[in-house]
């Protein structure tokens, strides 16, 4: 609101200039903190879990801070323009919270020397880009043994958003937990080419029931096929917040995406002027990636198998990709003792043994 | 008692005002809306409409949203009045770009003038290859092409995130799905400097004039208006059914396709899993809002460009949903309907009869 109007000329060499008036010659003004969202934030999963990290802010610096978003921003030709006009309307930091807007990010960023940029999932950084992510696969390896544990058809139904490093690691993360505790069970996956699609991700959900999946899980950020599962009568694991809302007696647990942590730390530095471009990859042991309370039908024995993997995870007496690990076709790529290191978990493009299917290529 | 009575002569120049008149109730409507709301309507107003182009950024980016959907919605007009539905522009443009980065990374090394139109040449015939097989079929075996061309769409979009996973990707990228950024010469050319409005801007405006000419002035033009309205008069007048679809059909893959192109040539740079936020269905919306006719096709792409900006504006000024994109767009839409029911139909008011 503050400048609309009256920017005759172009955007950037405008805004750069009033970004420093901002920041160093105002300090009253509220720090203007922005966010670009892929989803809805009704999606009751990863932009939800964002939007609750945006609010923290709000919560945590009253009036030093305005907050601003723009939902539903398509990957593609969009996400410039969106992160263009929050870096001229005077935002000082820009969140952009999906893999698709990393170059976008980077190309905006460019021409704002002075505005700071935060890009969840990418990989690219410059002087005022830093990225973030956090290990959910650190997740799966607790829900895996859970499910490994719990499913009786030994069919684990698995719902994928796009076949990347990321959802490629979580799927190999459940199935080596999931193998440990038992060794015949396999996993089915489903690539439904979106994130966010409820009727896409419930009609897989149907398909893998009716294959013989009688847990399903998933990486992608809609509730419906926990929704199908409570129908049906099957076990499924929540995505990114805590969906028993939708699923009481099947969500065993949900792996939780906490963003407010860092949302909260980063716009202090930025308040304070201690803000440098990071690369932050947090873990269980930084709150990042949490669990709710357990479902009601998850026995004893099950919390407790969890809750020993999630201890082990914190105190790294245990690492979601340990040796010996097998490929799909049984020869074996990682020897015993030995863990892969975050550049092949960061790359990785393969199935390990126990998933079905070939991965799409 | 209320009924709707079918005008003889519908007035034709109240057809053209149509969308004017539905675009004022509009925001008539959108300014109540807003009042509700408890947004200050003025303020609501700027942030919606003045504000997204009262920079010259702003007005770029309106062309860049406008580019697509005009030059897709005179191709569609087109064939929309030889009543030809084609409903797949979406998977057209979608093969388009596949086709035309296909070019751009074989000749990655390659810095010449000629990359440019080649990248053009293949995403048109990108296009009309994803649109024949709907002419095809609809000419040997009388399938209709709105199923198969809406069905096609969906081919696409896999075919696209098959390659941009595997074939395209990038060699540096950690395995993403998506290409190499394009070279210079593989992008295409910034009409203002500060802007991102590229030379497609002035393809759509050049389709306009075509798309005018050959509809009115040229005798295939004449031919395919002929089908649309009268067939068998067409038949008899000597029009070839089959070549008439099979042209109208070429016209929408081959606009389709090269728009496709100007997304990953310009503002993108590259080829993605999702290139286009339904610009060919969007483009279906705006021929219809401009009567079929390239001129008012021109306003109609701008108005709906506008609503997206005007969406994304309100969020980041007045932390609006982006809700208000859809219920502007819907508003639109029906009021479009609702004075289109009106120019064919009079409302005549009729006494209930006693009952004796």
């Amino acid at each position: 609101m503050v400048f609309h109007g009256s920017l005759k000329q172009a955007a950037f060499a405008i805004a750069a200039v009033l970004s420093i008036g901002v920041v160093n010659a105002q300090s009253d003004d509220p720090t203007k903190v922005g966010f670009v969202y892929v989803g809805p934030v009704s999606d009751h999963g990863w932009t939800y879990r964002h939007d609750l990290g945006r609010q923290a802010i709000e919560a945590q610096f009253g009036d030093k801070v305005e907050t601003t978003y723009v939902e539903s921003v398509p990957e593609g030709a969009d996400a410039e323009r969106v992160i263009r006009n929050l870096a001229s309307s005077g935002h000082d930091l820009i969140f952009t919270t999906s893999f698709g807007f990393m170059n976008p990010t980077v190309k905006v960023a460019k021409d704002f020397p002075d505005v700071k940029f935060e890009h969840a999932t990418g990989f690219k950084r410059e002087d005022n880009v830093s990225t973030y992510a956090a290990r959910f696969y650190e997740g799966r390896s607790v829900i895996g043994t859970m499910a490994g544990m719990m499913t009786k058809t030994n069919t684990i139904g698995y719902i994928a958003s796009f076949p990347i490093p990321e959802v490629v690691r979580g799927i190999n993360a459940f199935t080596i937990a999931m193998r440990k505790v038992n060794p015949d069970a396999t996993v089915k996956v489903v690539w439904v080419n979106t994130w966010y699609d409820p009727g896409k991700e419930a009609d897989a959900a149907k398909v893998l029931i009716d294959q013989g999946a009688d847990i399903i899980t998933q990486h992608t950020d809609s509730p419906a096929p926990l929704q199908v599962a409570q129908e049906r009568g099957v076990f499924a694991f929540g995505q990114a917040s805590d969906m028993s809302a939708f699923a009481p007696e099947s969500q065993l647990t949900s792996i939780v995406d906490d963003w407010n942590s860092y949302y909260v730390e980063r716009t202090a530095a930025a308040i304070d002027g201690t803000w440098a471009s990071t690369d932050t990859w947090g873990g269980i042991d930084t709150g990042m990636v949490a669990f709710p309370e357990y479902g009601v039908n998850v026995p004893d024995d099950v919390r407790a198998a969890a809750e020993v993997i999630r201890e082990g995870i914190i105190d790294k007496s245990i690492h979601p990709f340990q040796g010996p690990l097998k490929d799909q076709a049984g020869e074996e790529i990682l020897a015993e003792g030995e863990i892969y290191d975050d550049g092949v978990l960061l790359g990785m493009n393969f199935y390990v043994e126990g998933v079905q299917g070939d991965l799409p290529k | 008692m209320i009924r709707l009575q079918k005008r003889a002569a519908p007035s034709a120049l109240m057809g053209y005002l149509a969308p004017v008149i539905a675009l004022f109730i509009t925001v008539l409507a959108g300014l109540v809306l807003f009042a509700l709301l408890g947004v200050p309507v003025l303020d609501a107003f700027h942030a919606f409409f003045i504000a997204p182009i009262s920079t010259l950024y702003g007005l770029g980016e309106l062309g860049v949203k406008a580019a697509p959907l005009i030059m897709i919605g005179v191709a569609l007009s087109i064939g929309f009045r030889a009543q030809v539905w084609n409903i797949g522009a979406e998977g057209q443009l979608i093969l388009g770009a596949i086709a035309g980065s296909a070019v751009a990374l074989a000749l990655y090394e390659v810095d010449a003038w000629y990359v440019l139109p080649a990248m053009m040449f293949a995403s048109i015939l990108g296009g009309m290859s994803w649109a024949a097989v709907p002419a095809l079929l609809r000419t040997r075996f009388n399938v209709n092409e709105i199923l198969t061309s809406l069905m096609l769409t969906y081919v696409a979009v896999l075919l696209l995130s098959f390659l941009v996973a595997g074939p395209m990707r990038d060699p540096d990228g950690f395995n993403f799905p998506e290409s190499r950024l394009f070279h210079d010469a593989a992008t295409l050319p910034r009409l203002w400097g500060g802007t991102r409005l590229h030379a497609g801007a002035l393809v759509a405006l050049g389709l306009v004039v075509v798309g005018w000419v050959f509809l009115t002035r040229t005798l295939l033009g004449f031919a395919l208006r002929v089908n649309g309205t009268a067939p068998r008069a067409a038949g008899y007048a000597g029009f070839n059914q089959g070549r008439l679809v099979w042209l109208a059909l070429m016209i929408g893959g081959a606009t389709a396709g090269l728009a496709g192109l100007f997304e990953v040539a310009g503002p993108i740079g590259q080829l993605l899993p999702s290139i286009s936020p339904g610009y060919g269905f969007t483009a279906i919306i705006v021929a219809f809002l401009g009567r079929l006719h390239p001129v008012g096709v021109l306003f109609a792409g701008l108005v709906m460009a506008l609503s997206y900006l005007g969406g994304e504006s309100a969020q980041i000024t007045l932390n609006l949903p982006l809700a208000i994109t859809g219920v502007f767009q819907g508003m639109l839409l029906f009021f479009l309907l609702a004075t289109d029911v009106l120019i064919n139909y009079s409302i005549v008011r009729k006494q209930p009869r006693p009952v004796s």
